[in-house]
């Protein structure tokens, strides 16, 4: 009767190992509400810095290897919802115009302003919150179902924002005709696909570990 | 002192599924200087402490400090009740241990001069000064423990909750935090698995499957724990 | 003493380091102005004199906030093969003039941002930050936890990398290195898990209401 492991199925072991607390429910989440927005907006945005610095990743079955900074942005709406998910893009953003190195190749300051890049940047916090709305039909689906919802949210956000944004602004600062412009930012398709799969199958595990961040979206 | 009334709580786990309970029944009156809670993982123990300064809120009953409801003044809970967690790493917020213990005192409203001697004042006491302006990422975990501590005494709260604060140091640090904490004036709820700790307490309560299953002196209460522990 | 843990490329991202050089005593508001403006004459200024001429502002910035020659430059490695490699491709596709501009303002905004960040304490940037955001207050934003979340990002930043770190390890260690997931799921889910309990923290030491 009094042996330990009958307990343990109270919380669950994280995949990292980590215990999570079980998330309590709505009378008991009012005090650490607000503070836990404000540390995963703050945490996702560090986590988008990480991802734009780390050296590219290499993937089984593709010759190049891919960067992660969309993917930490689409991550962020993916798994916040829209409005924390691009309020952690726009902070990563505003820390990088303000001078610190957080954009790809460690890089940042105004001067990304001037880069033909730069339409990227500003498309990042609206595909973010794109992603967050459309992944929150995944409380719907049933959880086989879940990671198509996931990949066709942050698909979304690479193709409604990133992808226009991004060719538009390119074309304009390199006086690119349309089709020149087009044909050079489709390039980095394929790669969102991949990378986009990657963030569905993140999230899912992360709605696993933590089933309540699917059921609180804001 | 801390008082629970018939406190009970419950979650949600899994949409739809029914709600899981964590704690229940829970009847205390918490006037000992030092109070030490023990039990295993997933026992409800890091729940109970967390009902004492309003992190968690009570699904049935409620929880009192000092007269003050949990769920109605958790403001003016959060200045009475200092909380330290396992992993200090995650509780420090701020770039270097000036600016962590800082932040702390924010919400006292001193000038910048009054301020940083009271930072200083603070690190000091607790060993760190020399490394005031270091990385918060460099220190070793035991510092981390420590400045963890600092920032949250920095307030000068009339309790401190510690949830297994020693659980990730080696032994000499172990003893570090283990003589800081018997040298507080305050109240003090610790919650560990250091049993020789527990020993020090002037009262221990063993928690098994959501329940307060004994309380009493140190030395009952450690042996019900090692009972319900043995592997049979 | 302790142990220093760095990959050299946060080297940018910088810590402040304590100091009485008149770039530390200097009000935070000008020094990000200045950052500003810098930033705004390498777009505006063209030619390699030009370029060449912004940098040396940069490293005499540098030389009078008292960087360590030596920790500055180690920093800098990474930026500096980016440069080298962006000067490369410059250089073939636009001539050795376009080169040198593009490689040289790179560095230029890099040790500038890094001379701000080493003579600024974080507390004083975020009440700076805290003014400057203030306006926003209007749209519902809270200036308060505008600053608290940039001084908690750039604390989580070493900590994230060091979680890739070890992830990464655990993947080699079990022949999972090319494999994405292996890498990315427990990476995230320990990012959130961190995020949560930085949340409770927050919380418990009242800096919520």
């Amino acid at each position: 009767m009094s042996t330990a492991p009958q307990n343990e199925p109270r919380t669950s072991p994280t995949p990292s190992g980590a215990v999570a607390l079980p998330s309590v429910g709505a009378r008991g989440r009012a005090r650490s509400g607000t503070t836990t927005d404000v540390a995963l907006v703050a945490t996702f945005a560090a986590f988008i810095a990480v991802c734009a610095l780390l050296p590219s990743i290499p993937v089984a079955g593709i010759p190049v290897p891919i960067t992660l900074q969309t993917f930490g942005v689409l991550l962020a709406g993916v798994v916040l919802g829209p409005r924390r998910g691009a309020a952690a893009v726009g902070l990563y953003l505003a820390v990088g115009l303000a001078g610190m190195p957080v954009f790809a190749q460690a890089t940042g300051g105004l001067a990304v302003v001037a880069k033909p890049s730069f339409g990227y940047l500003i498309a990042f916090p609206l595909a973010a919150a794109l992603a967050g709305y459309v992944a929150s039909l995944a409380r719907r689906v049933r959880p086989a179902l879940r990671p198509f919802v996931l990949f066709g949210a942050a698909m979304s956000g690479s193709l409604v924002f990133i992808h226009p944004i991004g060719i538009a602004v390119m074309g304009w600062r390199l006086d690119l005709d349309p089709g020149a412009a087009i044909a050079l930012g489709a390039t980095f398709v394929p790669g969102d696909v991949i990378k986009n799969m990657l963030v569905a199958v993140v999230a899912a595990a992360i709605f696993r570990a933590f089933p309540d961040m699917l059921r609180v979206r804001r | 002192m801390i008082t629970f009334e018939s406190v009970a709580v419950r979650a949600e786990s899994t949409p739809g599924a029914p709600d899981v309970t964590i704690l229940a029944g829970v009847d205390l009156h918490l006037v000992e200087r030092r109070v030490a809670v023990v039990g295993a993982n997933g026992s409800g123990k890091s729940t109970l402490a967390r009902l004492v300064n309003g992190l968690v809120l009570p699904t049935d009953g409620r929880v009192l400090v000092d007269g003050l409801d949990t769920a109605r003044d958790g403001a003016a809970i959060r200045r009475r009740v200092g909380f330290v967690f396992t992993d200090p790493d995650a509780q420090l917020v701020m770039p270097t241990p000036r600016e962590d213990v800082a932040l702390s005192l924010r919400r006292l409203t001193l000038d910048a001069a009054e301020r940083a001697e009271r930072v200083h004042g603070v690190l000091a006491r607790f060993g760190l000064a020399a490394h005031a302006e270091v990385s918060v990422h460099a220190l070793s975990g035991g510092q981390k423990q420590l400045l963890a501590l600092a920032g949250v005494l920095a307030t000068e709260p009339a309790i401190l909750v510690c949830d297994e604060p020693t659980t990730l140091l080696d032994l000499r640090w172990r003893r570090v935090v283990d003589e800081l904490l018997d040298s507080l004036d305050q109240q003090v709820v610790l919650v560990t698995h250091d049993l020789d700790a527990a020993a020090r307490a002037d009262r221990v309560l063993v928690v098994d499957g959501g329940r307060i299953v004994a309380d009493g002196d140190a030395w009952g209460a450690i042996e019900t724990y090692r009972d319900r522990m043995a592997v049979r | 003493m302790s142990r220093r843990r760095r990959s050299p490329w946060i080297g940018p991202l910088g810590l402040y380091s304590p100091g009485s050089t008149p770039l530390h005593r200097a009000p935070v508001g000008a020094k990000l102005t200045a950052l500003a403006l810098l930033g705004l004459a390498v777009v505006l200024v063209r030619g390699p004199v030009g370029a060449l001429a912004l940098l040396a502002v940069a490293a005499a910035a540098a030389a009078v906030a008292r960087q360590p020659a030596r920790a500055t430059l180690t920093g800098l490695v990474p930026v500096l093969a980016t440069a080298a490699g962006l000067a490369a491709f410059q250089w073939w596709q636009q001539g050795l003039a376009a080169a040198i501009e593009v490689s040289v303002d790179l560095l230029t905004l890099v040790v500038a941002a890094g001379v701000v960040t080493a003579t600024t304490p974080a507390d004083r940037m975020l009440d700076a930050l805290e003014r400057a955001a203030r306006p926003l207050r209007h749209v519902g934003l809270r200036p308060e936890s505008f600053a608290l979340s940039v001084a908690l990002m750039l604390r989580t930043v070493p900590a994230l990398v060091q979680t890739a770190a070890e992830v990464r390890d655990a993947a080699r260690a079990r022949g999972l290195e090319r494999n994405p997931r292996a890498l990315l799921v427990p990476a995230a889910v320990r990012t959130v898990a961190r995020a949560r309990t930085t949340g409770a923290a927050l919380a418990a030491r009242g800096l919520g209401e």
